[in-house]
């Protein structure tokens, strides 16, 4: 255990180093001015002008260039991201925001995913080949064959505006969560019941369950003590794999329901090449890719403890 | 347990106001919150009533009194002075007296403001309630600059030393309650407001980039006010119980910029020509007609219904090129001296009818028998490539109402060129007209001139003029549609009974 949390450990310093050093890369490969990009963010397209930038120009020094990085780098080494170059603002308390949002937005979706989904792929695996079976295998392909914009929107003129139940889009109170979470958890739920489905129909046909049905518990007994433990450990390992789906989702959803997360800001950091904006964003996505896979790692050995023992 | 928490879940979704007069005046835009800095976000502060210029306008463009109740200007036309208002406070309680407001100034002044353009020389307090304003050259001009959103009056509490803005503390009828960048402002009515307090104690801006989301916010009830409509969701909203959907003509002109250097003006009047500006306007932007010169009909003197309108004639637009020497080649393309009639468009996706457009005019340039081709990439390479000399041709949106006037735009981009105006073009006439104007000095007609060497030289092609779009909820009434978009007079919004 404690030599698997050094190697993640490890893997946190190498995934900080080469998202600090390829995301510099990237927006130094872009093409067009770079100031003149940041200028456009601050003063809007309309001010555009050479005067204005060479005003950045003057502020920021060459925000492409390899001292700016150098400086990034050791500030980061001292756990400061700079400060953005479009608002000013310090880059680590905009994160902080847009951050606290998105995680706000990821835990929601994926709580709801393993409501909708697990009892789903159970129910689907005790009949494998029933009508319910086919049902949710068809689900589970329109859910995952549509893409997160659409959903959100038919979402949106279903639940806000057909039934009035919750707003369209918007920031702050709780109900704001609900429908965004969801146009992100139909598309997870639909891979954890399938995935929930495959494990316990191949626990059903395994020895233990035989043995376990064998020396007198009834089926739904074998499930409740034997067969959701199995279970969970493909769908655990699943749900750290999501997050990366969940990554690419969070941009889309953010922005169609005005959430202020960070996928969103980190595409607007790529438009208005706000360079320290997109490292620290970058680098906490990196690093909470790491640390939700350590959590799955840790969570996955509680499960299944016979790998540790061996 | 879990059967326990999600029937309170529901429970509470159902028991949710989604409808609008939920108390709250909610207004939902496109534009981002970037921060407190009025010169980044001051046009989204000011249409939310929450700071206030020295000069304010109304819905024609006129200026009227604003924090400042007077001005005036010695006779060499070098020194102004503005009469402030008493009795106003900032939101933290503080005066707004003399010394706050040239702090102010002077700090748009240096970090970007619009008054950078305005030849400047000194702005100083001059007693509790006067602030004087010394130039270098007369400017006829500076009232309207200063009702410009980057000169508001923010308080000087605020401002570092450094010029860096801390918070977002104003005089208006609203003060900040959250202030949360990209997506939400939340305000208050301020107590202490200087005029009639607001009439809805509170208001929160949303920002919301996407247009459908923006149109199911305004059917849904969750917006009373909704800023910017595309096309689409005009039509569908037009017929939604509960909503009025009005526009405005904006002084905001889609144009081409073509460079002067390698287009003289009457290749510039062929390839005007060629431009079918009702389908692209009806077909692209869904408004009735295409612009007929570059003032929209709501700029009251700039536009001109006494000139001959642009017109499109593709068969005289290729008499023209060969009349020019242009001769068709074995390819189809037009050649003279043994070089083809090729065309860069550069354009950029930020606006999405650009790509559009200009997809549309490479179909209309090949028609007569030029070859085009589109570069759609970033909207600073056309400053960029302005400056440097290689730029061809450039598709983009210009604002002509960054000041109330738009002498400023046009001595900024016509006289004699500019980044977002002409290129290669110069008219000694015209430079000396708008320069005239924003010194004070020009005769009764010379407005009348400059739009008619426009419109005659084609320093750009004019192809169509933008519309705001908003909708509103039935909710409240007193929603102001202001086409230099400074108001939305929220102040002075009611709910309906």
């Amino acid at each position: 255990m404690i030599r698997a949390l050094g190697w993640r450990l490890a893997q946190a310093g190498m995934v900080a180093f080469l998202v600090a050093i390829s995301s510099f890369l990237m927006m130094r490969a872009l093409p067009g001015d770079m100031v003149m990009r940041i200028a456009g963010a601050r003063f809007g397209y309309d001010n555009i002008t050479a005067e204005n930038a060479e005003l950045v120009r003057a502020q920021l020094g060459d925000p492409s260039g390899i001292g700016a990085f150098f400086g990034w780098f050791s500030g980061m080494l001292r756990g400061d991201l700079g400060n953005s170059l479009v608002s000013g603002m310090p880059v680590s308390a905009e994160i902080g925001h847009q951050l606290g949002a998105t995680a706000q937005l990821a835990g929601g979706a994926i709580v709801l995913s393993l409501l909708i989904g697990p009892p789903l792929g159970i129910a689907a695996g005790l009949r494998p080949g029933g009508w319910f079976d086919r049902l949710t295998l068809l689900l589970a392909a329109a859910l995952k064959a549509t893409p997160q914009f659409l959903l959100g929107l038919v979402l949106i003129v279903l639940v806000s505006i057909a039934l009035g139940l919750l707003p369209a889009a918007g920031h702050g109170a709780p109900q704001h969560l609900v429908l965004p979470a969801l146009t992100l958890a139909l598309g997870l739920a639909a891979a954890t019941t399938r995935i929930t489905r495959e494990a316990l129909v191949q626990a059903r046909q395994s020895d233990w369950w035989r043995f376990a049905r064998w020396k007198g518990l009834r089926e739904d007994q074998v499930l409740l003590f034997h067969g959701l433990r199995h279970v969970a450990v493909p769908v655990l390992t699943l749900i750290a794999a999501q997050f990366v789906a969940l990554m690419e989702g969070v941009v889309v959803v953010e922005t169609i329901f005005g959430w202020p997360g960070i996928g969103h800001a980190l595409v607007h950091a790529v438009f208005h090449r706000d360079v320290p904006m997109v490292q620290g964003t970058a680098l906490m996505m990196g690093l909470a890719f790491v640390l939700v896979n350590a959590c799955a790692d840790i969570a996955a050995r509680l499960l299944d403890p016979r790998e540790a023992r061996q | 347990m879990v059967r326990h928490a999600m029937l309170a879940l529901m429970m509470s979704c159902t028991a949710l106001p989604a409808l609008a007069h939920d108390g709250v005046l909610d207004v939902v835009a496109p534009f981002e919150l970037k921060g407190p800095d009025p010169i980044q976000s001051g046009n989204i502060f000011l249409k939310m009533d929450v700071v206030e210029t020295l000069v304010d306008t109304d819905e024609e463009g006129r200026l009227l009194p604003g924090l400042a109740t007077a001005w005036d200007t010695a006779s060499d036309g070098l020194r102004w002075s503005f009469t402030l208002r008493e009795g106003v406070m900032f939101h933290d309680g503080t005066p707004m007296d003399a010394p706050a407001v040239a702090t102010a100034l002077i700090r748009s002044l240096e970090n970007g403001g619009l008054l950078a353009k305005a030849p400047i020389k000194d702005i100083h307090a001059s007693g509790a309630h006067r602030v004087d304003i010394t130039l270098q050259t007369p400017f006829a001009m500076l009232p309207a600059m200063l009702a410009e959103y980057r000169a508001a009056i923010i308080a000087p509490s605020a401002i570092k030393a450094d010029g860096t803005i801390t918070a977002l503390i104003g005089t208006g009828a609203y003060k900040v309650t959250e202030l949360a960048p990209p997506n939400k402002l939340a305000l208050q009515a301020f107590d202490g407001y200087w005029g009639k307090p607001a009439a809805i104690e509170t208001a929160v801006y949303t920002a919301s980039s996407r247009s459908e989301t923006r149109a199911l916010m305004a059917e849904s009830g969750d917006a009373d006010v909704t800023i910017s409509l595309d096309p689409a969701s005009v039509r569908r909203l037009s017929g939604t119980e509960g909503l009025e959907v009005r526009s405005v003509a904006i002084p905001r002109v889609l144009m081409l910029k073509v460079n002067g250097t390698r287009y003289d003006a009457q290749t510039r009047k062929a390839l005007s020509l060629a431009i079918d500006r009702d389908g692209i306007a009806r077909a692209v932007l869904r408004y009735p007609e295409g612009a007929t010169q570059m003032f929209p009909p709501g700029m009251a003197g700039w536009h001109d219904a006494t000139l001959t309108p642009l017109r499109y004639d593709p068969a005289a637009a290729r008499a023209a090129l060969e009349a020019l020497g242009w001769t068709e080649g074995a390819d189809g393309v037009l050649q003279k001296d043994g070089k083809k009639l090729e065309i860069e468009i550069l354009t950029y996706p930020d606006r999405p009818e650009l790509p559009l457009v200009a997809a549309v005019l490479e179909q209309e340039f090949a028609a007569i028998g030029a070859k085009a081709t589109i570069n759609s990439t970033n909207f600073s390479e056309i400053p960029t490539r302005h400056t440097d000399g290689t730029l061809d041709t450039a598709l983009f949106a210009r604002n002509f109402a960054l000041l109330p006037d738009p002498v400023g735009t046009l001595l900024q981009d016509y006289a004699p060129d500019g980044e977002w105006g002409a290129m290669g073009w110069s008219n000694t006439a015209f430079t000396a007209g708008v320069t005239a104007m924003a010194e004070g000095t020009a005769p009764e007609d010379t407005r009348a001139r400059l739009v008619a060497t426009l419109q005659a030289e084609l320093p750009v092609l004019p192809i169509a003029w933008y519309q705001q779009t908003m909708a509103i909820s039935d909710s409240v009434k007193g929603v102001v549609l202001d086409p230099f978009e400074r108001t939305l007079g929220l102040k002075s919004v009611e709910w309906a009974e």
